[in-house]
C-alpha cells in the first residue's frame, strides 16, 4: 500500500489509460458490481415481476385460478376497505410529518447554532431512539399509554382524573403518530443537521455583516442551503407514512377495538393475504400502493427540486 | 469557538471533502475585515435556547427511563408503583435471569437468531455495497447508468409492495421458516449502495488505481490493498445501517418465519406481549419490559461507540443528489 501510493506520487500522472478500456473495464466493472445485481434481481425485480403477474390471475375455491385481467385492480380501486386505510395514512402524513420535520428542523438549527451547554450530548440524545427497533419502541409507548401500569394510568391515579385513553378509536393514530414521531426525530435531526454542518460558514458572515439577524439567516441561508436535505427527508418520511405498519401491527394487541385489520393499507394487504389467504387480491392492492407512493414521492421530488 | 465548529472539524476528515462545494453560490465572497463580536458567528451559549431544546431532550430520553425503570420491577411493581420511579425492591438482576430462562431459555435462541441474521445479512450487504460502489464509482462499463438508475428508482417501492410476492416465490423455493428467507433479503441496501458510490467516488484517486495498473497489480489486489483502506469509514457507516435495520427487522421475519425456534428478538418480544394480552396467557409484563431493554442495549452501546461514522455517512448521504 505505502509503497504503491508513494509510487503514485513519484510518477507523473499516468496517461496509460488506454490499456484499462473497453472489455477489460467492463469485464472488471462488472465483476465487482456483480453480486449486487444478482441478488438485487432475486430480491427486488422477480418480486415485482411475480407481483404484477399475480395481480391478474385470481385463485377460485371452485375452478382453480383463472386469468383475470384487470378485474384485481378495478376491484381494488373501488374496495371500501382499501381507500379507508389509505386516507388514514393520508390524514397521518399531513399531520406527523410536518410536525416530526419541524420538530427535527428546530433541533438541528439550535445545535447548529453553536449557543447550547453541551451540543454533543443533545445530537446523541436526540438520535437515541432511532436505535430502538420499532417493536420496543411500540411496547414501551403502548405500555406508557396503558392505564394498568403505564404513566397515564399513574397520573389519573395520582390526580384523580381521567384522562383520555391514548388507544381508544377516536386516539390511536395520534398515539401511533406520537410514537413515529419519537423514533425518527433524531434521525431526521441528524439529516438536517449534516446538511447544516457542511454550509460555509462565510456565508453567515456575509449575511452577519450586512445586517442580518439570526432568525434572518436562518430564513434566507441556511434553509435554502439545506433544500436538497428538506426534500429528501420529506420524501422518506412520505414513503415510511404509506408503509405504516409495525407500530399499529404491535399495538393492536393492546388495542383490538381501535386498530382494525385494515388499519393502514399494508395491515390490510397483510391481513388479506396470511390470513384471509387471497394472495392475487393481496399483491394488486400491494402494487396500487405503491404505484401512489411512487407517483406521490416522484411529485414532491419536483415541486421540492423546481426552485432549487 | 464555538462548540458545533470543533465538532464539525473533528467529524469533517470522514466524509467526502467535495460535499461542501455543492451547497456554495458565488454571490457569498466572505469579505475579510473587522471581527464582530457575539454575532451568530461567534454566539455566547445561551441558556434559555438549552432548556428549551431539553423538551426534545426529555422527549427522547423519557421512555428509555421509563423502560430502565421498569425493567427493575416485579409483576406487583409494576402495578403497585408509580412509573417513573423505582419500586421498593430491585429485581433488575432477577429479571434478567428469568427473561433468559424462561421457557427452556427461548430468548438466548431469540438473541442468537438475531446474532446470526445480523451477522450474515448486514455482513453481507455491506460486502456487495462496498464491492457494487467502488464498481460504480470507478468503473466506466455499460449498463453502469442502468444499475444505478434501476437501483435508484427501487428505493421508492415501498417493501410491502414486495413482501408477499418475495413471500410466495421464497415458499415455492422452500426459503420460507428457514433462516435464509431473512438473510437473503436483507442483503440488498439500495442505501448502502448509494452512500458507497458517493464515498468511493470521493474517497478514491482514480490515478493511484491507474498507477498499481501501470504497476502490474491485478484489479482484485489493487481493490484488497488500496481502495478497501481507503474505503474503511464509508464501509464502517454502511455495517452500522445495516447493523441496525437487520436487528431491528420486523414485518420481514414476521411474514417469513412461522417457527418460534428461528425468531429474532424483535418477534419473538411480539409474540410473549400476544401470549400477555390473551385471556389465559401468562401474563409475562416483566419478561417483556426486561426483554426489551436487553434487546436495544447492544445497539445503543455500538451506536455510541461508533458515533463519528453514523454522523459522517448521513452527511455523505443527505448532501449529494
Amino acid at each position: 500500500m505505502t509503497l504503491l501510493s508513494t509510487s503514485a506520487q513519484a510518477v507523473p500522472p499516468p496517461r496509460r489509460r488506454t490499456r484499462f478500456r473497453g472489455r477489460k473495464e467492463a469485464l472488471v466493472g462488472w465483476g465487482f458490481v456483480g453480486p449486487f445485481v444478482a441478488v438485487f434481481g432475486l430480491v427486488f425485480l422477480a418480486p415485482i415481476a411475480y407481483a404484477l403477474y399475480l395481480s391478474v390471475f385470481r385463485d377460485r375455491l371452485i375452478g382453480g385460478t383463472s386469468f383475470v385481467g384487470l378485474d384485481n385492480y378495478s376491484e381494488a380501486l373501488a374496495d371500501p376497505r382499501f381507500w379507508e386505510g389509505l386516507a388514514r395514512v393520508g390524514l397521518f402524513l399531513l399531520v406527523q410529518v410536518p410536525v416530526m420535520l419541524g420538530i427535527a428542523l428546530l433541533i438541528a438549527l439550535a445545535i447548529d447554532s453553536g449557543r447550547l451547554y453541551g451540543t454533543a450530548f443533545f445530537r446523541v440524545s436526540v438520535f437515541l431512539p432511532y436505535a430502538v427497533p420499532a417493536v420496543v419502541a411500540s411496547l414501551i409507548w403502548g405500555f406508557i399509554y396503558g392505564t394498568r401500569f403505564g404513566l397515564v394510568g399513574n397520573i389519573n391515579d395520582t390526580l384523580g382524573v381521567t384522562l383520555p385513553d391514548p388507544l381508544s378509536p377516536s386516539l390511536v393514530l395520534a398515539a401511533i403518530g406520537n410514537i413515529v414521531t419519537w423514533e425518527f426525530v433524531g434521525y431526521n435531526m441528524l439529516i438536517f443537521y449534516s446538511a447544516l454542518k457542511v454550509v460555509p460558514r462565510s456565508l453567515y458572515e456575509a449575511a452577519a455583516i450586512d445586517g442580518a439577524g439570526e432568525w434572518r439567516i436562518v430564513a434566507s441561508v441556511k434553509l435554502p442551503a439545506i433544500r436538497s436535505a428538506l426534500v429528501i427527508a420529506t420524501i422518506f418520511s412520505i414513503i415510511g407514512s404509506f408503509q405504516l405498519f409495525n407500530e399499529p401491527s404491535i399495538l393492536q394487541k393492546l388495542a383490538p377495538n381501535a386498530i382494525t385489520s385494515d388499519f393502514t393499507p399494508n395491515l390490510y394487504t397483510y391481513s388479506l393475504s396470511f390470513a384471509g389467504q387471497q394472495h392475487n387480491y393481496a399483491a394488486t392492492v400491494a402494487i396500487v400502493m405503491g404505484v401512489i407512493t411512487a407517483i406521490i414521492a416522484y411529485a414532491v421530488q419536483l415541486r421540492g427540486m423546481r426552485k432549487g | 469557538m464555538t462548540t458545533s465548529l470543533t465538532t464539525a472539524a473533528a467529524t469533517g476528515g470522514a466524509e467526502p471533502a467535495g460535499a461542501a462545494a455543492v451547497t456554495a453560490s458565488p454571490s457569498a465572497a466572505p469579505r475579510r475585515g473587522k471581527r464582530l463580536p457575539h454575532t451568530p458567528l461567534n454566539p455566547r451559549p445561551s441558556l434559555a435556547l438549552t432548556l428549551l431544546t431539553g423538551l426534545a431532550l426529555v422527549y427522547t430520553l423519557l421512555p428509555l427511563a421509563w423502560l430502565v425503570i421498569n425493567a427493575t420491577k416485579d409483576q406487583k411493581g409494576l402495578l403497585d408503583s408509580f412509573g417513573l420511579w423505582f419500586a421498593d425492591d430491585f429485581n433488575l438482576w432477577d429479571n434478567v435471569t428469568r427473561t433468559l430462562t424462561y421457557d427452556d431459555g427461548v430468548f438466548v435462541r431469540w438473541l442468537l437468531n438475531t446474532l446470526l441474521y445480523v451477522a450474515a445479512g448486514a455482513g453481507g450487504a455491506t460486502v456487495l455495497a462496498v464491492l457494487g460502489g467502488y464498481a460504480l464509482a470507478k468503473f466506466n462499463f455499460p449498463g453502469r447508468k442502468a444499475v444505478f438508475a434501476v437501483v435508484l428508482g427501487a428505493v421508492a417501492v415501498p417493501g410491502t409492495a414486495l413482501a408477499v410476492p418475495t413471500f410466495l416465490m421464497f415458499s415455492k423455493m422452500g426459503l420460507t421458516n428457514t433462516p435464509w428467507a431473512v438473510i437473503i433479503p436483507s442483503l440488498i441496501s439500495p442505501f448502502g449502495l448509494y452512500l458507497m458510490w458517493v464515498f468511493a467516488a470521493e474517497a478514491i484517486p482514480t490515478e493511484l488505481l491507474e498507477a498499481a495498473r501501470v504497476d502490474g497489480s491485478g484489479e482484485l489486489r489493487t481493490f484488497f490493498t488500496i481502495a478497501l483502506p481507503l474505503l474503511m469509514p464509508g464501509t464502517v457507516t454502511v455495517l452500522l445501517f445495516s447493523m441496525v435495520a437487520t436487528w431491528n427487522n420486523y414485518f420481514l421475519p414476521l411474514i417469513m418465519i412461522k417457527d418460534p425456534d428461528w425468531y429474532p428478538l424483535t418477534l419473538g418480544l411480539s409474540a410473549w406481549n400476544s401470549q400477555a394480552q390473551t385471556a389465559g396467557g401468562e401474563a409475562v409484563f416483566d419478561l417483556i419490559i426486561t426483554g426489551s431493554l436487553l434487546t436495544i442495549v447492544p445497539i445503543v452501546v455500538i451506536f455510541l461507540l461508533l458515533q463519528r461514522f453514523w454522523q459522517s455517512g448521513l452527511a455523505a448521504g443527505s448532501v449529494k443528489e
